[in-house]
């Protein structure tokens, strides 16, 4: 174990760290003991409420709709965010004034509101001039609205990860005689990419739980609205919010090591690249796992 | 994009599929077509969780007073019942949904009162309920002046226990939450003393498997819930011909029969059949 | 035209707005503290203190905050019994207890938006401080934190406004601040567009001179190196 906070710990120091060790599991476990005991006084734990998500309907006429749904507007926000991000990102640092200035203030707009309301306007304004049906109008204004918002931020991660590489960077790129557009494509964006995988990958994390705002005003069949169908049906308030808890953790756990993975690949393909942020460093502290590295990403839950 | 038009045509087919075999459906339902289809279809707006009055079953399928009267009075509009389309539509949405034509009408514990009125129409009334207090079957909670500082909860949006707040005991503390399973779960915790809105629905939660035998309804008429069909406003066509039905409903006794069977188990004492257009203030 | 404000008065339209704040305040300084412990515990020495904070942070990012919030008032209150201190009154407590998940939910981006600052210290700086016979706490305290915190203030601002918009998420339990009020008047007035444009307004007011005055302070203090 080492780390460049501290140094390998001696006897004393190993003594003093299993002390702390067990106090700290003995408070751990004193919570888990109460947290069970009351659920179980409170009668949370009795089988009847749990048992209906071992049967199948409760899973093919709830739950497993609600997912497709969640997946299908969280894939459809992440695809056309993704590159409308970029794109907003690099016009927000144009040399010319006139791109410049409208992408920033679309970027500061769209980042100053409420995932919820983007949500709600989308919704009115496909009901006045769209034809859209109106059982795909929800999916398509929740859509909308995670799109406008994401890919706001998006910008800004893009932006800051450009910003944050070293200026030789560039200033070799010139000197080399690349013209603008070749130096972001070639050598500024690709890197910027690489050291904000993370801060993206937290940015799709919200993307996928936002959807279920969704929900909650325009009647979105996602997760969290079929969940209140499903503990109507089966009396089960908290253990099905557990259950959905549990489901969302997975499906963003799945997203997070995928990153985690391509991030690997792409740090072990063009080692030393995103020097800036030495993160290699401190690798023991975030190994397997992404760290928001610009923690952009508390996101806009409503 | 296909794989999305596929994959939700595919759900949309499987939860049809499944209401149609319920309902015995003799067609297989294929042109679930976008709405503005070729008028084949009827959509109506229902609750998805309110046991007794609209709930959708584990099986897919769609149960309730409200689901029945729907059923009832869309037959008598010419659907069948496999051509009917259910769409959930929440409290705060339901004028919403019936302006945009989202929806052709509205049965979901649908209280008629003269705000509504300005937004949407009415038919029926089709069932009058009263608001009361749901409470566990040893509290000893009987007037609604009891109430003062107890803990009382009801729906967020609900204007029923700002109601009882206002006008009744101005002590109580109030909760509103998501919606009245958890208020209902809250009460079984201990966590709250009553929750409050109309009886036909409180009866439905109470009768539940996991609930029986816990809670009992107090039978105070805090009100008069005049349960209405909504329509967009100005088709009175449409009125007529569900008042109409709804009419025939009471007269060749389908209207007892489906208070009979769901309201039946709740225990749940209605009143009679209210006289269309007769609005109990 | 904007005539439906006016009939609203427990809670105004100002009111709510204010409820707003107190909750970003008051979660924002909660979620710094429960965020820098968290990350402390991140880089310590001690491996169970270590698999805690990954854990919690792991868990807590990737549930959607209503439920975090709801399982404040389900959970905690309702089944766990947690009042907060304020058993009799219902909007002292669901106030504290959006606090309360606020907090859970948004210290775990301040811990990670923290660790990424730990990461833009040089190694040298806590190096050196080693050398010199610092032990764990005070190269944390006394080196590497005050380095980390001015090099996160830009991402630290975003966490801000993001929380100043997941206040909104607080209305689910029924604290009645701007969010719910809106709930309210849309179900009440036909205006739905023009009730939202006058909420997004008031976001917008809160949020864009939080992110410039924060902006302009991160590249204040930022460490020139």
């Amino acid at each position: 174990m080492t780390s460049i906070l501290y140094d390998a710990p001696g006897p004393r120091a190993k003594r003093r760290n299993v002390l702390f060790s067990v106090v700290f599991f003995v408070l751990l476990a004193l919570l888990l003991w109460w947290i069970w005991q009351t659920m179980d006084e409170k009668n949370q734990l009795e089988w009847a409420l749990w048992k209906p998500f071992t049967t199948s309907e409760a899973w093919t006429t709830y739950l497993l709709p609600g997912l497709a749904d969640t997946l299908k507007a969280a894939a459809l926000s992440m695809v056309i965010a993704l590159p409308l991000g970029a794109v907003l990102g690099i016009a927000r640092m144009s040399d010319h004034r006139w791109v410049r200035i409208p992408s920033g203030a679309v970027v500061e707009f769209f980042r100053a509101i409420p995932v919820l309301l983007l949500m709600l306007f989308a919704n009115e304004f496909y009901v006045r001039s769209t034809g859209i049906p109106s059982d795909e109008r929800p999916l398509y204004a929740v859509v909308t609205g995670l799109v406008l918002y994401n890919a706001s931020v998006l910008a800004e991660i893009v932006r800051a990860g450009i910003l944050s590489l070293p200026k030789g960077q560039s200033e070799a790129a010139m000197a080399i005689g690349l013209r603008k557009g070749q130096t972001m494509s070639s050598i500024l964006l690709p890197q910027a990419v690489t050291a904000m995988l993370p801060a993206i990958v937290s940015q799709l994390v919200v993307i996928v739980k936002d959807t279920a705002l969704g929900g909650v005003m325009l009647g979105f069949t996602e997760l969290l609205n079929t969940r209140s169908t499903l503990a109507a049906n089966y009396a089960n308030v908290i253990p099905s919010f557990i259950v959905v808890a549990v489901i969302f953790i997975i499906l963003n756990f799945i997203l997070t090591s995928f990153a985690s993975w391509l991030e690997r690949r792409l740090r072990r393909s063009k080692r030393s690249t995103g020097a800036v942020l030495g993160a290699d460093k401190v690798d023991d502290v975030n190994a397997a796992e992404v760290g928001g590295t610009y923690g952009t990403g508390a996101g806009g839950t409503i | 994009m296909k794989l999305r038009k596929v994959s939700a045509a595919a759900a949309t087919a499987l939860v049809l599929g499944l209401t149609a075999t319920a309902c015995g459906g003799d067609d297989g339902g294929d042109s679930n077509g976008s709405g503005s289809g070729g008028g084949d279809k009827i959509k109506i707006g229902i609750k998805y969780d309110q046991p007794g009055l609209g709930l959708k079953e584990p099986d897919g399928s769609f149960s309730g007073f409200d689901v029945d009267v729907a059923t009832y009075v869309a037959k008598e509009l010419g659907y069948e019942p496999d051509q009917i389309e259910w769409v959930e539509t929440k409290s705060a949405d339901r004028e919403n949904a019936l302006s945009r034509g989202d929806v052709k009408m509205i049965a979901a514990t649908y209280s008629i009162t003269d705000e509504r009125k300005q937004k949407v129409d009415f038919a029926g009334p089709y069932l009058l309920a009263h608001q009361d207090l749901l409470v566990k079957t040893d509290s000893d909670i009987k007037e609604g002046t009891d109430l003062n500082g107890k803990k009382l909860c009801s729906v967020a949006g609900s204007t029923s226990a700002q109601n009882v707040k206002d006008e009744i005991a101005p002590k109580a503390q109030l909760q509103r939450l998501g919606g009245y399973s958890e208020c209902i779960a809250g009460l079984q915790s201990g966590a709250l003393d009553a929750v409050t809105t109309d009886d036909s629905i409180l009866a439905g939660f109470a009768a539940q498997e996991q609930y029986k035998g816990q809670f009992k309804l107090t039978g105070l008429k805090l009100s008069n819930e005049n349960y209405g069909i909504g329509v967009k406003k100005g088709d009175t066509a449409t009125v007529n011909k569900i008042n109409d039905a709804l009419e025939k409903m009471v007269s060749d006794g389908a209207w007892e029969k489906a208070v009979k069977d769901n309201f039946g188990p709740a225990n749940y004492k209605n009143e009679p059949a209210p006289k269309i257009g007769q609005i109990v203030q | 035209m904007f005539d439906f404000l006016s009939d609203y008065d427990d809670p105004t339209l100002l009111g709510a707005f204010w409820v707003t704040v107190q909750l970003t305040v008051l979660s924002a300084i909660g979620s710094l503290i429960w965020g820098t412990l968290l990350a402390a515990m991140r880089v310590s020495p001690v491996p169970l203190m270590r698999g805690f904070g990954t854990a919690y942070v792991n868990i807590v990012r990737n549930i959607p905050l209503t439920v975090i919030i709801v399982f404040t008032s389900l959970g905690l209150a309702n089944i766990f019994g947690v009042t907060m201190g304020v058993p009799d009154d219902f909007e002292a407590k669901a106030f504290r207890l959006a606090v309360l998940g606020l907090v859970a939910y948004t210290g775990a981006f301040v811990c990670e938006a923290i660790r990424s600052g730990i990461n833009t210290v040089p190694v040298g700086q806590a190096e050196a401080a080693r050398a010199i016979g610092l032990s764990f706490s005070q190269v944390l305290r006394l080196i590497v934190l005050p380095q980390a915190f001015r090099s996160v203030i830009g991402p630290l601002a975003n966490v801000l406004i993001a929380l100043t918009k997941n206040t909104t998420v607080a209305a689910t339990i029924g604290v009645a601040e701007a969010a719910l009020l809106m709930k309210d008047m849309i179900e009440n007035e036909a205006q739905t567009v023009l009730i939202g444009a006058v909420f997004a307004f008031g976001f917008v007011v809160l949020t864009l001179p939080t992110g410039l005055i924060l902006g302009w302070l991160s590249k204040r203090l930022a460490v020139k190196r």
